[in-house]
């Protein structure tokens, strides 16, 4: 049980291994242009795999955004960008970019200049904006991937649609690099690819044990790899090992939350610049964050790919991701995942800078409350810009929804 | 007062009245044309194919924020969403929509497709459709998508009204939006040439109430408005010698503003503005398969809603053309709070016009007008420094 071991936890190993892993993926994208590689600036739900495969170096301004939250960083690159003219009611992951890009400020001095750029909508229509100003910027060529909003379903019109513009996509590629894609390779970087969200999906189901033994916040530093290096085999053979952590920790019974008593789930983005904070505060309370829509966003259309035709049904999973969809839709997400990890209750990010993950949270609160019977909680925030974020406001916020909590478990245990 | 002006009975009234009736009072008019059997579905933009909704037997009409407080929507929408989408979902959620058969939602940006989620969950009325359109339109997918999509959303209005939508309906009501949005640029051409012609707070009320009032009737009320304007009856003399604009936004239901900046010595004479040119820009080509015609106009648009890609520059190079076809010194981009695809935007339009010598402002609104006195010394300050 829990008590044996109360005390805070021993790291998690495969930490430094991460930081190894994306330093060194950061030198080799910042030295391309020596190795003569080309890189292409993609959204973090893009479909990355055929750049993989053509050996291009996929970079990914949200990962850098969150580099940029982490540090700290994003306040004073999102001032910058509002100085020249952009409202500081956008996103401000493409505040910060935006102004890294014109300033190479943040924490790794800027990302490495792009020879092409990729964005996909499935995630918002936001990045469309964003890499406009990016195309204008660098003076680079821009592959809009456009999938239809799933509402309700995925209809016919949306998967010729889609299924097209994976054709273009991969002429596109061909174009700007003068090589032809090898089908083979292709085939063999989809094969890990569907291999690493597996393996991640699997580490992330470690935490379905009591205790859990890792949180959410846990996920969110070692998603990193899902996001820029899926398709490697680098990502694989981390996830594995990661993998082999968590069972060892489930097998010697240590949970990331000394004293787990209450399990939480979390909706939205991270709110990057308070990671440790809020899980600190939590924790504080006993509370393990075992489960949350963010983490699984990488994994949750697995189903609609075949392993043996990537090319050929990479649309589909790419089109219906978490985010493309109705929110009646995300609410059954919710819920499922809720029971699943046996959750006590749910803690909403309401982020200003996410409009298509924001909109809608009232209504799933709703609904989540009238299957589930748990307390909700919403915190506001913008995910990086940490000038948005009041501490006071949070906190009373925080002891008041957990005292709900432990209310609701004590009902329970009686 | 004009010299016609309206009487109790409304016999001897200007043509303009029933424009300015309809742009006060939607809902009234709404549930008037309701009563009388027509059938009427809501629509949130400038995208959604009228022509096939009026095909189908029934009447589009535009669905506009409320100046009303906002109680019941702030349970759905949080602070930081924008006052078109909080005031559409208000008006549903109060009833003043319940004269509606139904909406249809087209896809433009992050917030109206989560307003269409929560319309979908939160109302009941019959008739509920996306029109999800492609985000670029640049290529042939994205223009063949289009026509799916219209495909799709007419067997939505076929199943719906139970009747089948021939070919010859749809080239009908196509012969019909043509005319309005024929008739709308002339307008505008007539005012864009002599600014004294009609005051830009009635101007906006006419395409406003294009937008609500029968469309069967309404190319009939165009033709007559335009005899109007041109027998002198809305002169606003002194127009002519203020200041050219352009006005520049998503959408604009505040006739004062167009008042104010008249007053403080500037004039609009042209927009784009999704309640403005947005609306009638282009026509639909007759001699095509209706569908196909429809999706051309839509994807092959030279000033598409920001929401759209069409390529990197296409607002800037459209906006810059448009000042100097109309010999508009400035543009006044009119955004609203919270509107993601106009505000990534206006840092680019800004620095791309003035480049051009094109000088430029940004007026911002949530709900209201900036208060008058305020709102009137930033545009003085911006129309005596062009």
């Amino acid at each position: 049980m829990s008590q044996t071991v109360s005390k805070t936890p021993p790291p998690i190993a495969m930490d430094e291994k991460m930081k190894e892993i994306m330093t060194n993926y950061y030198i080799e994208a910042k030295t391309a242009s020596d190795s003569g590689k080309r890189v292409a600036w993609i959204t973090s739900g893009g479909p990355v795999e055929p750049l993989i495969a053509m050996d291009i170096i996929p970079v990914y301004p949200e990962n850098h955004g969150a580099m940029i939250g982490a540090s700290k960083m994003g306040g004073s690159l999102c001032e910058q960008a509002e100085a020249m003219g952009y409202s500081g009611d956008i996103c401000s992951y493409a505040r910060a970019d935006i102004a890294s890009a014109v300033t190479c400020g943040g924490p790794i001095g800027g990302l490495p200049r792009p020879d092409m750029l990729i964005a996909c909508n499935n995630i918002c229509g936001t990045v469309i904006k964003w890499y406009e100003v990016l195309a204008r910027y660098y003076d680079a060529p821009l592959f809009i991937f456009d999938t239809p909003m799933c509402h309700t379903d995925y209809p016919e019109e949306s998967k010729r649609y889609v299924q097209r513009q994976v054709h273009e996509y991969v002429s596109f590629l061909e174009q700007v690099t003068g090589r032809k894609l090898d089908q083979d390779k292709m085939e063999e970087v989809g094969r890990l690819s569907l291999e690493a969200q597996r393996l991640w999906q699997a580490v992330l189901d470690t935490a379905t044990a009591r205790p859990s033994p890792m949180t959410a916040f846990d996920g969110f530093y070692h998603l990193a790899l899902i996001v820029t290096l899926r398709g490697t085999r680098v990502a694989v053979d981390y996830y594995r090992d990661l993998l082999a952590e968590m069972e060892d920790r489930v097998a010697k019974g240590i949970g990331a939350v000394p004293n787990e008593r209450y399990r939480l789930m979390w909706d939205n983005l991270p709110i990057w610049y308070r990671l440790k904070w809020l899980s600190k505060k939590f924790a504080a309370h006993d509370a393990a964050l075992v489960a949350d829509t963010y983490n699984t966003a990488w994994c949750r259309s697995l189903r609609y790919i075949d392993e043996n035709d990537f090319l050929g049904s990479m649309a589909e999973g790419y089109t219906r991701m978490y985010l493309n969809i109705g929110v009646d839709q995300m609410a059954d997400t919710i819920i499922e995942m809720a029971e699943k990890y046996s959750v006590d209750g749910l803690v909403m990010h309401s982020n200003r800078s996410c409009k298509p993950y924001s909109f809608g949270q009232y209504d799933i609160q709703r609904m989540v409350r009238e299957r589930l019977d748990i307390p909700c909680l919403i915190i506001e925030s913008h995910m990086i810009d940490e000038r948005s974020f009041s501490e006071a406001q949070t906190e009373t916020r925080i002891d008041a929804f957990m005292e709900l909590v432990e209310e609701k478990n004590q009902c329970k245990e009686r | 007062m004009h010299p016609a002006t309206a009487t109790e009975k409304g016999t001897f009234m200007n043509e303009l009245d029933h424009f300015q009736e309809a742009a006060k009072n939607p809902e009234g008019y709404g549930k008037n044309l309701k009563a009388s059997g027509r059938p009427v579905i809501g629509c949130l933009c400038s995208y959604a194919p009228e022509e096939l909704i009026h095909a189908a037997g029934a009447h589009p009409m535009r669905l506009f924020g409320t100046k009303e407080a906002i109680v019941n929507a702030d349970g759905h929408l949080q602070t930081y969403c924008c006052s078109l989408a909080k005031g559409v979902l208000e008006n549903t959620l109060t009833g003043r929509l319940s004269f509606l058969d139904g909406a249809v939602f087209p896809h433009t940006c992050d917030t109206i497709q989560r307003l269409s989620d929560i319309w979908r969950l939160n109302t009941d009325y019959d008739f509920f459709a996306d029109v999800v359109y492609p985000v670029k339109l640049n290529t042939q997918s994205a223009l063949d998508y289009t026509v799916d999509i219209f495909e799709r959303f007419k067997k939505n209005l076929e199943s719906w009204s139970g009747q089948s939508l021939s070919e010859a309906d749809l080239t009908r009501s196509i012969e019909i939006f043509n005319s309005i949005r024929d008739q709308l640029a002339e307008i505008y051409r007539m005012r864009s040439k002599d600014p004294a012609c009609l005051s830009g707070s009635l101007l906006s009320s006419v395409v406003k109430g294009s937008m609500i009032l029968d469309r069967d009737e309404l190319p009939e009320r165009l033709f007559r408005l335009r005899k109007e304007i041109e027998e002198g009856r809305y002169a606003v003399p002194g127009n002519e010698r203020k200041k050219r604009l352009i006005v520049a936004g998503s959408l604009c239901d505040h006739p004062d503003f167009f008042s104010i900046l008249e007053e403080s010595d500037g004039v609009v004479v042209w927009d784009d503005l999704c309640t403005g040119s947005r609306y009638f820009d282009e026509t639909v080509d007759i001699g095509v398969p209706p569908l196909e015609a429809i999706a051309r106009r839509y994807v092959e648009r030279r000033r598409p809603c920001p929401a759209k890609h069409l390529s990197n520059t296409a607002r800037g190079e459209a906006l810059a053309a448009m000042a100097e076809e109309h010999k508009a010194s400035g543009v006044i981009f009119f955004l609203l709070k919270f509107c993601d695809p106009h505000a990534f935007d206006y840092p680019y339009l800004k620095e791309y016009l003035e480049t051009r010598n094109v000088s430029v402002t940004l007026v911002e609104v949530e709900n209201q007008l900036p208060p008058e006195g305020q709102l009137k010394t930033r545009l003085e300050t911006f129309i005596h420094m062009l």
